[in-house]
This record gives C-alpha cells, sequence and structure tokens, in this order.
C-alpha cells in the first residue's frame, strides 16, 4: 500500500520544488530554457595541507553567492575509484550542488584538487590537478576600491594551443569554465563587468590561472579600453587524472528544451500565400473485392419504398381489426 | 580582424585564443603573469568589442545589454522534467470533448443569502446549513438521515483520494511526480513484485540478538569470554505468568483453560493406542441383538424394537 506523503507547510513545500528538475529558471528574467545556475560543494579530504586549505577557502570565497563548504575531514570519499563516490553523491543529493571541488594531500599526489560535476546526483565527470605556486588573495596590492564586488559575472581569457590539442586542456576549460561562470544570465549590465580569469596553458599539463579585476579606462570611443589587474588568487594547475563523461549520460545531459524534436506532421505544410496546406491521401476503392450480400443499403432501400407504396393498404386491414373489435 | 583570431563565445563572456604558443617559457613568475594579463587583455578587449557593439537599453543602473546564448554547450544539472501522464478524467474528458472553463470563486448562496466560497469551509450549498431534511416515502424508518449524508460523504471523498492515489501512481511509473509529492510505502511490499527495502535493524534488535547469541552456550554465557565493549543480556530469561488460582471470568478462568488444554493435548496423543475394551464389546453385543431383531421381524414376530443406533 502507498501513503501520499506531501510537506506540512509552504516553505517546506518551497524548497521541494526549487530542488527539481526544470526547464527555466524561476526567476522570470531569464530566458525559458536555462536552468538554474549550479551550486558548488567544497570539500576537504583526509588530509589537507595549508596551501590546500587556502585554494578551498578562497575558491569558495570566489564563488561565495552560490557555494557550500564543508569543513570537515572526509576519508570515505575518493573519486576516481569505484565505491569513493557514494559519499559524494550524497553530499549532492543533500546539499543540492553539482559541481564539487575537493582536495586532498597525499604523498603521492601532494596538493591534490578534485574538480567535478554530477549530473541528477551522479558523478558526471571529473578533473584532478595538483595545485603549484600558489599566490593567495592577500598576497596581492591594489587599490581596493578596483576589487571586484561579489556574484558577477566573470570574463574568461583562454590562451594557448594546449586547450584545443591536448584532451586533459580541453577537459579542463569546460569544467573551469562551467565552475567560474556564474549564473547563465541572458541581459547583463555592462556597468557590472569587473573580474575576468585569465588561463593560459603554459606546458601540455600545467596550466597558469590567475584572477584579475577589469578596469574600464577612456579610449575616446565607444568602446572602453580595458585594463587588467591581478586581484588574485593565482596558482599553476598541473593535470592529473580526468574522467571524460559517459557519452550515453552526455547526451542525455546536454539536451535542452529546444533540442527535443518538434514531431513532423506528415502530409503538411506551410506556404506563404496560401498558409498550412495539406494532402489528403484516398486509397482505391476496391470495387471488385466487395462481398455482395443482401443486407446491402441499396437493396435496404427498395424494401423501404415497397413498404411506403403497400402502407395505405396495411393501415386500412389494422383498421378494419379494430373496427370489428 | 581579431575576430577572427579569436574564438568569442559572447553568452558565456569568453575567448579563446588556439593560436597563442610559447616559444620559450618565461624564466621567472612575474614575467610569466606579465605575459599572461598583456595576452589576457588582448582576449578581454576583443570581448569587449564584441559586447558594447550590441544594442544597449538604458536603465538607472547602468546600460543593460541582451547576450546572444552561449555557444559553448554545458551540460544539465538535473534531467529535463518528464511531461505528467493525463489523469483518468482528463483521459475521460479528452474522449468526451469536455472543456474546462473558469467558475467564479464566490457564489451567492440562496439557502442563507449571503455570498459564500464555491468550494471548501463555509461553502454555499453546504450540507451544514440545511438544518432539517423532509421525510420521503422511499425512507428507512429507523435510519437517521443526517448520518446517512455525512457517510456518503465521507464515501466520496475516500473514493476521491483513492483516484488521486491511482493518478499519482500513474505519474511516478512516468517519473513525472510532482516534486513536493512523495509516495511511501505504508506496509512491506509483496516479493517480487516490487523492490524490497531491507529493513535497517534498530538498537533493541541487535541488543536482543546479540544477548541471545551471547548466552547460547551451555553455561549460558556463564563461563563465556566478554567481547570488549558487551554488555550483560537485558532480560536473562523468561518473565513468569503467574494466574489467579481463585477461579472466576475472564483472567480467572485462564487457569483452568491451561490445564485443559494440557490434558486435551495428551488425551489427543495417547488415544489411539488405548482400546476400550468394554465400549467395543458393546459395540458388538449391540450388533448382534439388531441382527436377531431383524430375523424376528422377518419371521413376523409381534415385537417391534426400536433399535438405537450406535
Amino acid at each position: 500500500m502507498l501513503k501520499v506523503k506531501t510537506p506540512k507547510t509552504h516553505r517546506a513545500k518551497r524548497a521541494l520544488e526549487k530542488r527539481a528538475p526544470r526547464l527555466a529558471s524561476t526567476r522570470p528574467l531569464l530566458p525559458l530554457l536555462v536552468e538554474n545556475s549550479k551550486k558548488t560543494l567544497i570539500l576537504h579530504g583526509t588530509k589537507t595541507s595549508d596551501v590546500l586549505n587556502a585554494v578551498l577557502t578562497q575558491i569558495h570565497h570566489l564563488k561565495r553567492d552560490n557555494s557550500i563548504r564543508y569543513t570537515k575531514r572526509n576519508d570515505n570519499i575518493r573519486p576516481f575509484e569505484s565505491g569513493g563516490e557514494a559519499s559524494l553523491e550524497f553530499f549532492s543529493q543533500k546539499t543540492d550542488c553539482s559541481l564539487f571541488v575537493f582536495g586532498s594531500h597525499s604523498k603521492k599526489r601532494p596538493n591534490n584538487l578534485v574538480l567535478g560535476r554530477m549530473y541528477d546526483h551522479h558523478v558526471y565527470d571529473l578533473v584532478e590537478v595538483g595545485v603549484e605556486n600558489f599566490k593567495s588573495l592577500e598576497s596581492f596590492v591594489y587599490d581596493k576600491k578596483i576589487a571586484p564586488r561579489a556574484a558577477t559575472k566573470p570574463f574568461f581569457a583562454f590562451i594557448g594551443e594546449g586547450f584545443e590539442s591536448v584532451e586533459e586542456l580541453k577537459h579542463l576549460k569546460e569544467v573551469l569554465l562551467d565552475l567560474f561562470r556564474g549564473e547563465a544570465v541572458e541581459n547583463i549590465n555592462l556597468s557590472g563587468i569587473d573580474r575576468v580569469f585569465v588561463c593560459t596553458a603554459i606546458s601540455s599539463t600545467t596550466v597558469f590561472m590567475t584572477h584579475c579585476a577589469l578596469r574600464l579606462k577612456r579610449s575616446g570611443t565607444a568602446i572602453p579600453r580595458m585594463e587588467l589587474v591581478e586581484v588574485g588568487p593565482s596558482m599553476d594547475l598541473v593535470v592529473r587524472r580526468h574522467r571524460l563523461p559517459n557519452e550515453s549520460l552526455k547526451k542525455e545531459a546536454m539536451k535542452t528544451a529546444s533540442h527535443q524534436p518538434k514531431k513532423k506532421m506528415k502530409n503538411v505544410h506551410r506556404d506563404l500565400v496560401q498558409g498550412k496546406i495539406g494532402k489528403v491521401y484516398m486509397p482505391d476503392q476496391q470495387v471488385g473485392d466487395m462481398t455482395l450480400t443482401s443486407n446491402i443499403k441499396g437493396l435496404k432501400r427498395e424494401r423501404r419504398e415497397s413498404k411506403t407504396k403497400n402502407a395505405p393498404k396495411d393501415d386500412q386491414s389494422k383498421k378494419r381489426k379494430t373496427e370489428d373489435q | 580582424m581579431e575576430a577572427e583570431k579569436y574564438q568569442i563565445d559572447l553568452g558565456n563572456l569568453m575567448a579563446f585564443d588556439p593560436t597563442h604558443h610559447f616559444q620559450s617559457i618565461p624564466s621567472t613568475r612575474e614575467e610569466l603573469a606579465r605575459v599572461c594579463i598583456d595576452k589576457g587583455t588582448e582576449l578581454v578587449q576583443s570581448i569587449a568589442n564584441a559586447l558594447f557593439g550590441l544594442p544597449s537599453t538604458a536603465d538607472p543602473d547602468g546600460p543593460l545589454v541582451k547576450l546572444p546564448p552561449p555557444t559553448t554547450k554545458l551540460p544539465r544539472e538535473k534531467h529535463l522534467p518528464k511531461p505528467k501522464p493525463p489523469t483518468k478524467w482528463e483521459q475521460f474528458a479528452k474522449m468526451k470533448g469536455i472543456k474546462n472553463h473558469k467558475k467564479d470563486k464566490r457564489v451567492f448562496d440562496e439557502q442563507t443569502g449571503t455570498w459564500k466560497r464555491r468550494y471548501g469551509y463555509d461553502r454555499v450549498n453546504d450540507d451544514k446549513d440545511v438544518p432539517i431534511i423532509e421525510a420521503k416515502m422511499t425512507d428507512e424508518p429507523g435510519e437517521d438521515p443526517f448520518s446517512k449524508r455525512m457517510s456518503e460523504k465521507k464515501q466520496r471523498v475516500e473514493k476521491q483520494d483513492k483516484n488521486r492515489l491511482q493518478n499519482l501512481k500513474q505519474a511516478m511509473k512516468a517519473d513525472a511526480l510532482p516534486s513536493h509529492v512523495q509516495l511511501a510505502a505504508t506496509a512491506l511490499p509483496i516479493t517480487g513484485t516490487k523492490r524490497e527495502v531491507p529493513k535497517k535493524a534498530s538498537r533493541e534488535e541487535l541488543e536482543s540478538v546479540a544477548g541471545m547469541a551471547a548466552s547460547a552456550t551451555a553455561s549460558g554465557g556463564k563461563f563465556d569470554k566478554k567481547l570488549p565493549g558487551e554488555k550483560p543480556a537485558k532480560h536473562a530469561g523468561k518473565y513468569r505468568k503467574f494466574l489467579p488460582v481463585v477461579e472466576g471470568k475472564g483472567m480467572g478462568s485462564q487457569e483452568r483453560q491451561q490445564t485443559e488444554k494440557i490434558l486435551n493435548k495428551l488425551m489427543a496423543k495417547s488415544s489411539h493406542d488405548i482400546l476400550d475394551v468394554d465400549k467395543a464389546s458393546c459395540h458388538n453385543v449391540q450388533r448382534e441383538g439388531r441382527e436377531e431383531a431383524q430375523e424376528r421381524q422377518r419371521a413376523g414376530g409381534s415385537f417391534i424394537f426400536k433399535i438405537k443406533q450406535v
């Protein structure tokens, strides 16, 4: 037997509806076919170095509008191993996050950062990078007036042929874009652009990534001159392991509402002048195959006619009968 | 010129230079950062050129620009919502061509002469507002029309609940259950029809099982090695029940019932191997007597016996 369980309060109902898969964002200004922005979960492994702690905190700081940071140590998360993603998927379910950054530090893989994405609360793809030459936010000296504001839409600059030719870097580029791009928007306020991520492929495995503030300078034309001021954090990401999404899963995840094919109407087309035009095909009449029975309508009609001819006679006989009685 | 050189995805505000290649990587970090930022400035400038070229609308906070859709495809977070299957009523209405049309929420109630809600609490044409029901010829005597009305209403509500559950089940099959609705099992599913969810053993159950296992030795667990953290069993033995000795009703007669039960069991067990000689011989005698009487009847004797069958 099944019982219907519904939330007891409207607040709980809203919270559940917020998590439901949807075509459109709940915000009315956004385009209909865009999902809500992805949330990020930041996690620590069994051991994390000071550098990694700082990296995780500052990624959380950069994404503070929609990111959740767990500070407890997790010893049963190993995203690349089978069975090691169970509790990761649970956390994703719990917090409704679909991006994660998992930091761990070991002798074999020092300052290890696993960037991953989830689809339907299951691991979609993974990229493992080592952090080197990390420079924190605090170590940069600049005019605080130009510091980027929270939750503004960033620019991205990817430099280097490695992002196209090397599989790992190509993947990393996509993950970084997904991780830092913020909300998918339709309209943007030009006065609100104030940050850029510059990623350069130094070698086939290393990417130099830095976060800069944007300054718009007068150039004499309508288009301002852009000036970049490094505000940090900056670091080298050395790609270690990576796992691409399953082909079928990828196809499923890339579906958008507009991608769903409109069912084509057969034999109907549109004409500019005449409008909607339909073709109707009539099957040939199989006269030869028809079975001839006495039940043919034509015969029936004849009988009816004969009835009407005989009708007055019948009436008279009936009347006579009634008179007799 | 620049736009051709770089790949620009304006929807994501991203520019990509696939041609850049380091001849020699700068030796110092400062130099590297400077080179990268210089290159980055070029790219950002090319994005800005495209961005500021778009038509903008004035806004008190600044000029607003409508971005084109992103060209870099990124995966969805969750699957596309699946279409909800039509309910039984919707199917029927479609078949019959019944169309919904809006009705006013407030309706004038002639019973009370006020405006009331169409549905829900304190609604129009509410049965509760009718204090007197006229008797009809078809009424059965002794039946309360008010309680009958109540029970009928209750049945209707139950029927609707059943229908709703059925429709929700169909929606669950299509994976299109409304996000705030959950269907939970109230009883264990019949084996083989539905996936079984193993019940997690509770603390008490585990403790009782552990206690049983610990005492299942010849010494009743007295001389066994205790495991670290093992606690003594909570109830070592059975609870003993003492029944009242004085006979009475209910509980009082239980003692007697118990003894009778045991006695019956014993009797039933040993009944097949005890032959009651007296009974058996008596049976034999009666049969002989019957045969004699039949002979006498055939001979035309004046006695008429009524034979009791055994």
